[in-house]
């Protein structure tokens, strides 16, 4: 084999990457890509990227932001004719690269996820509050405050009925047994760790 | 009442398309005597239906002549048309088949002269032109049919127009009073012919072809191209009869795929790049083919064709599998989007006419087949000694072009006989 040509990128994938075995059953149809409602804005379709690890490109597959722009529509799953599960592969390969730590900085479905998961691992309820408020404080001060004045009306309405409470803001509620949550998440991830390990 | 005489040294075939007809005339011209069952009102099957064959773009008429000459000769064969086999018992060497035979209204008298559908008024889907068209409901199948004797359609029994056509008929052919008939008759092998259907393009939801007037299979493309057809063999779109210059062709419509057929249908490539020729036929440099495709599958020797094809400066290749297809409303073309794999360019390209090489499933799935049969996942019969000495010839054993077939069912004939040869030496 070439120097050129190696797949142990493939391998890595099928390894370490959720659903990652699918891929070599790819036969380049494109069905997925001409599919894909997002198709047009992002740089590397489905079967682009599956190409892609089979040539071993890991570096560009990796550091792509093609499968952040994945909004789950599973449009691609329900039409590709060799039934490969593209969102999961998708969101595995998003993951992997996020856990390598080579995912695109700034990405925004990247930072949204980080934020969801950090709030939702503190107290193991959601706090929307904060959720939002990490997401409008995004990019400055200023830029929060515009955002926040935007969606006013929105905040408003919630706040009659009862949807969002200011007080979570400084006294977030959570679920009964704290520790045994963090510990439940900790098991899960070393499971996943052995599972899938990250090298 | 059918009287059929029959023993344990008959051979049963089932399906009376290019395989049946092949299997019972190899087997009958062995000295075999042959009961051939087809559940149409003529024989030929979707042979009869193509304009053109591949590779040599021979009209079928030809083939289908020969094989009619020769079964016209030869005492030996049995003909049974509008007719199903509903039931099969007893084991290899002693079969006992029960057929429905239902009532063609029109009895051997019949001299093909049509008075009858001249009498009729109401019509009816034409089935042999994929119901692009009607046909009076007093109707010769087709111009080739065999036998040669109309058919009085089952919906206008009881009514004024089937007693005006048995009051134009001069033979006294018109039997209005015939009943569905079962008979049973042995068996010592049997031959399974019944051969193929189109895939139900309608299934495939993002190609529109229930949507679409402009969206149409293959064999329906068939049908548009020979002069026998709705449109008298000129290449017009069902939505405005406009000519249809820039046409495209979608390939693996169903096949290949998980959700529809999951085998490769084998015929269809070679259908498509066949089917171009009919569009350069037609309009010369002026028509325009469009191949859609994941890879073309130019079977066994056929590639040379494929060279041949793509040399033809008015055919053009796109490595895609179309994603989605939308007729205009005011224009009636219809727009096909995907990626082309080639460079990953996006399209979104307008057509005249969108042909859906549709994938080839088994008329008869095996499950369905009144016996004891193994079948793949596909529902094809396969060549497995659990099936004794019932045999799958044709496409109800493969997805297969003509030749194939004819081969498959001479292969079958040739097992068939060999079973009743043994039961000939055990009966002596």
């Amino acid at each position: 084999m070439s120097e050129n040509y190696s797949n142990s990128f493939l391998r890595e994938v099928e390894e370490r990457v959720e659903e990652g075995h699918w891929v070599k059953m790819c036969m380049q149809c494109g069905v997925c890509a001409g599919s894909c409602p997002f198709g047009p804005h992002w740089a590397h379709p489905p079967q682009e990227i599956f190409m892609m690890i089979r040539a071993g490109k890991r570096e560009e597959v990796l550091t792509s932001d093609s499968m952040w722009m994945c909004t789950s529509c599973y449009n691609c799953v329900v039409r590709c004719p060799r039934k490969l599960p593209i969102t999961h592969i998708m969101h595995g390969l998003a993951n992997y690269a996020h856990r390598l730590g080579i995912a695109p900085k700034g990405q925004p479905t990247e930072h949204f996820a980080t934020l969801f998961w950090n709030n939702l691992a503190e107290t193991g309820r959601v706090n929307e509050l904060k959720l939002s408020l990490g997401i409008y404080f995004r990019d400055g001060f200023s830029q929060g405050i515009k955002n926040a004045m935007a969606m006013q009306s929105v905040g408003l309405g919630m706040l009659k009925a009862k949807r969002l409470n200011p007080f979570e803001l400084f006294a977030p509620h959570g679920v009964k047994d704290k520790s045994g949550f963090h510990a439940m998440l900790k098991k899960a991830r070393e499971i996943e760790d052995r599972r899938k390990p990250i090298a | 009442m059918t009287d059929i005489i029959a023993t344990n040294q008959t051979i049963l075939v089932v399906g009376g398309g290019i395989s049946g007809m092949t299997a019972a005339l190899e087997a009958a011209e062995c000295g075999k005597d042959v009961v051939l069952v087809e559940k149409n009102p003529a024989l030929g099957g979707r042979v009869s239906q193509l304009y053109r064959y591949f590779p040599k773009l021979c009209h079928p008429v030809c083939g289908l002549e020969i094989n009619l000459r020769r079964l016209k000769q030869n005492p030996r064969i049995r003909v049974l048309t509008m007719a199903e086999v509903t039931e099969i018992t007893g084991s290899e060497g002693s079969y006992s088949a029960t057929v429905k035979i239902s009532p063609r209204y029109v009895n051997e008298n019949c001299t093909a002269c049509g008075d009858c559908s001249g009498a009729v008024d109401t019509e009816v889907a034409d089935e042999f032109n994929y119901r692009l068209g009607k046909v009076r409901a007093a109707y010769l199948p087709h111009k080739m049919a065999y036998p040669q004797r109309y058919v009085i359609d089952p919906s206008i029994i009881g009514t004024a127009d089937a007693e005006k056509a048995k009051a134009a008929c001069k033979y006294g052919a018109i039997d209005l009073g015939m009943q569905e008939e079962v008979v049973k008759f042995q068996a010592g092998a049997i031959i399974w012919a019944t051969g193929w259907k189109p895939y139900d393009a309608a299934k495939i939801q993002p190609y529109g072809y229930d949507r679409y007037s402009n969206v149409i299979t293959s064999v329906e493309f068939e049908r548009l191209a020979d002069i026998h057809g709705p449109t008298g063999g000129k290449i017009l779109r069902p939505s405005d009869g406009k000519e249809a210059k820039n046409i495209a062709f979608i390939q693996c419509a169903g096949s290949r795929d998980e959700n529809h057929l999951r085998h490769c249908s084998r015929i269809c490539c070679m259908a498509s790049l066949k089917q171009t020729n009919y569009v350069r036929e037609a309009y010369g440099d002026e028509g325009k083919s469009t191949i859609y495709y994941i890879d073309i599958r130019a079977i066994d020797r056929f590639e040379d064709f494929y060279q041949k094809v793509q040399k033809d400066p008015t055919v053009t290749f796109i490595k895609s599998k179309v994603a989605k297809a939308v007729q205009d409303e005011k224009t009636g073309d219809v727009i096909l989007h995907g990626v082309n794999t080639e460079g990953y360019h996006r399209y979104a390209t307008p057509h005249d006419l969108v042909v859906l090489a549709v994938g080839m499933e088994p008329s008869v799935r095996g499950a369905n087949i009144p016996a004891e049969i193994v079948a793949d996942s596909s529902g094809f019969i396969e060549a497995d000694p659990a099936n004794h000495a019932l045999f799958g010839a044709g496409c109800a054993s493969n997805p297969l072009d003509v030749n194939r077939a004819v081969q498959s069912a001479t292969a079958s004939a040739l097992r068939a006989i060999q079973v009743v040869n043994r039961v000939a030496r055990v009966e002596g």
